[in-house]
């Protein structure tokens, strides 16, 4: 529908909607995180959903403590090797629709420890990361501002058609493969499915 | 009381033991007592009780590696009918071993730091170090990292397994020769 023709009609006391947008504003306006801290980032997080930044504004205001009611991830720190299964399980629990936000440089790539022998280099390594914040740790503006970029996201998202969000396609996989343990590191290093390989985006 | 005092405690009441005092140069001049590892449990037992060192604050290990020690000597040597003086250098190699490091204080006696060493015979199949779990209980994680991260095999430890790296991992990655496994192909590259 035209957008100054609904603006006209609501100047007549006539609100008109799409199902779409109805559903991706009930969507983006009630995001609960996983109650979920790796390192120094969550104490970020932590004073992000606190009063004076108030995560609640944007309807994220209860963090849940089990995955099975959770919508979205914000993986808050260092991920290490032994954590990252446990990690990836926690996001298959999770039910869908389910986002997840890459917080700090650990979460993204493994920051400043990204040469250690137990530092995974990056979450998205194994799951999908909808928004990265960069920052060690990032302020909670930034987590805020991430927080409206994944708002923006989802309520730009549509139901129908090749764009729609992956939830709504059968064939794409809502769990991902956890890692072993091996002998030397995680087995397998990392998902190709899910990694944007470098290399692979360097040669094109 | 000195840790000469001390090492002579420790020859006299434990007979065979040898103890060796390891001279740190640095301004700290934290000097420490080296043990020789079949004795090392009854020297720690005498320093335990009748020196009351009661408490171990800290173990840690030292990775030394196989390195080549290079001394210049100078001879004298008759070249063409005079007497020079000629540079050698003489190249020795000094095996490699680990060293467990313990640091032991007196809680009674307001003592301490007493630093004492241990050493391995090497660093591939002689590894092993007599636990002083039994003495300091403290030491039980400590030594299960040491044991973790540097391949130290504690001989009477309680429970010897790892504690940080998960149980099917095989390396040592606090040993100096340790290289990471490259995660990706990028990685690999870089290497190459």
């Amino acid at each position: 529908m035209d957008q100054d023709l609904k603006n006209e009609l609501s100047k007549h006391g006539i609100f008109a909607t799409t199902f779409e947008e109805l559903y991706n504003w009930g969507r983006k306006n009630s995001v609960w995180p996983l109650t979920f801290g790796l390192a120094c980032c969550a104490i970020e997080m932590i004073a992000t959903t606190m009063a004076r930044y108030d995560l609640a504004r944007f309807g994220a205001e209860i963090f849940r403590p089990s995955p099975r009611q959770a919508d979205l991830m914000i993986v808050s720190g260092t991920v290490t090797k032994k954590m990252a299964p446990q990690v990836v399980r926690l996001y298959n629990q999770m039910p869908e629709p389910k986002y997840v936000i890459a917080m700090g440089a650990c979460a993204i790539s493994g920051g400043p420890f990204r040469d250690g022998y137990n530092v995974l280099k990056g979450i998205d390594r194994f799951i999908p990361v909808d928004v990265h914040i960069p920052g060690c740790p990032p302020r909670p503006e930034a987590l805020i501002h991430a927080f409206m970029a994944l708002q923006e996201k989802i309520s730009a998202q549509h139901l129908t058609g090749e764009a729609r969000p992956r939830h709504l396609k059968q064939e794409l996989p809502s769990e991902f493969p956890v890692p072993e343990f091996g002998e030397h590191g995680l087995e397998p290093a990392q998902n190709d499915e899910v990694f944007h390989n470098p290399l692979k985006v360097l040669q094109g | 009381m000195t840790l000469e005092e001390i090492r002579s405690r420790l020859q006299s009441g434990v007979p065979g033991c040898q103890v060796e005092l390891v001279v740190n140069g640095s301004p700290s001049g934290q000097n420490s007592l080296l043990l020789d590892r079949d004795h090392g449990l009854a020297a720690a037992t005498l320093l335990c009780d009748q020196i009351q060192l009661d408490f171990c604050s800290n173990v840690t290990a030292v990775d030394w590696p196989d390195r080549e020690k290079t001394d210049k000597v100078k001879t004298k040597q008759m070249v063409d009918g005079e007497e020079k003086e000629i540079e050698h250098t003489i190249k020795t190699r000094i095996p490699g071993f680990l060293e467990v490091v313990y640091h032991l204080f007196s809680m009674t006696k307001h003592l301490g730091p007493v630093v004492i060493r241990m050493r391995t015979g090497n660093r591939s199949d002689d590894v092993t170090l007599p636990s002083l779990t039994p003495i300091w209980r403290s030491a039980e994680f400590q030594e299960r990292e040491a044991f973790d991260l540097y391949g130290v095999v504690f001989e009477g430890h309680p429970d010897l397994r790892r504690i940080l790296m998960w149980d099917g991992f095989t390396d040592y990655p606090m040993r100096k020769d340790y290289v990471p496994p490259p995660d990706d192909e990028l990685e690999r590259l870089r290497e190459q």
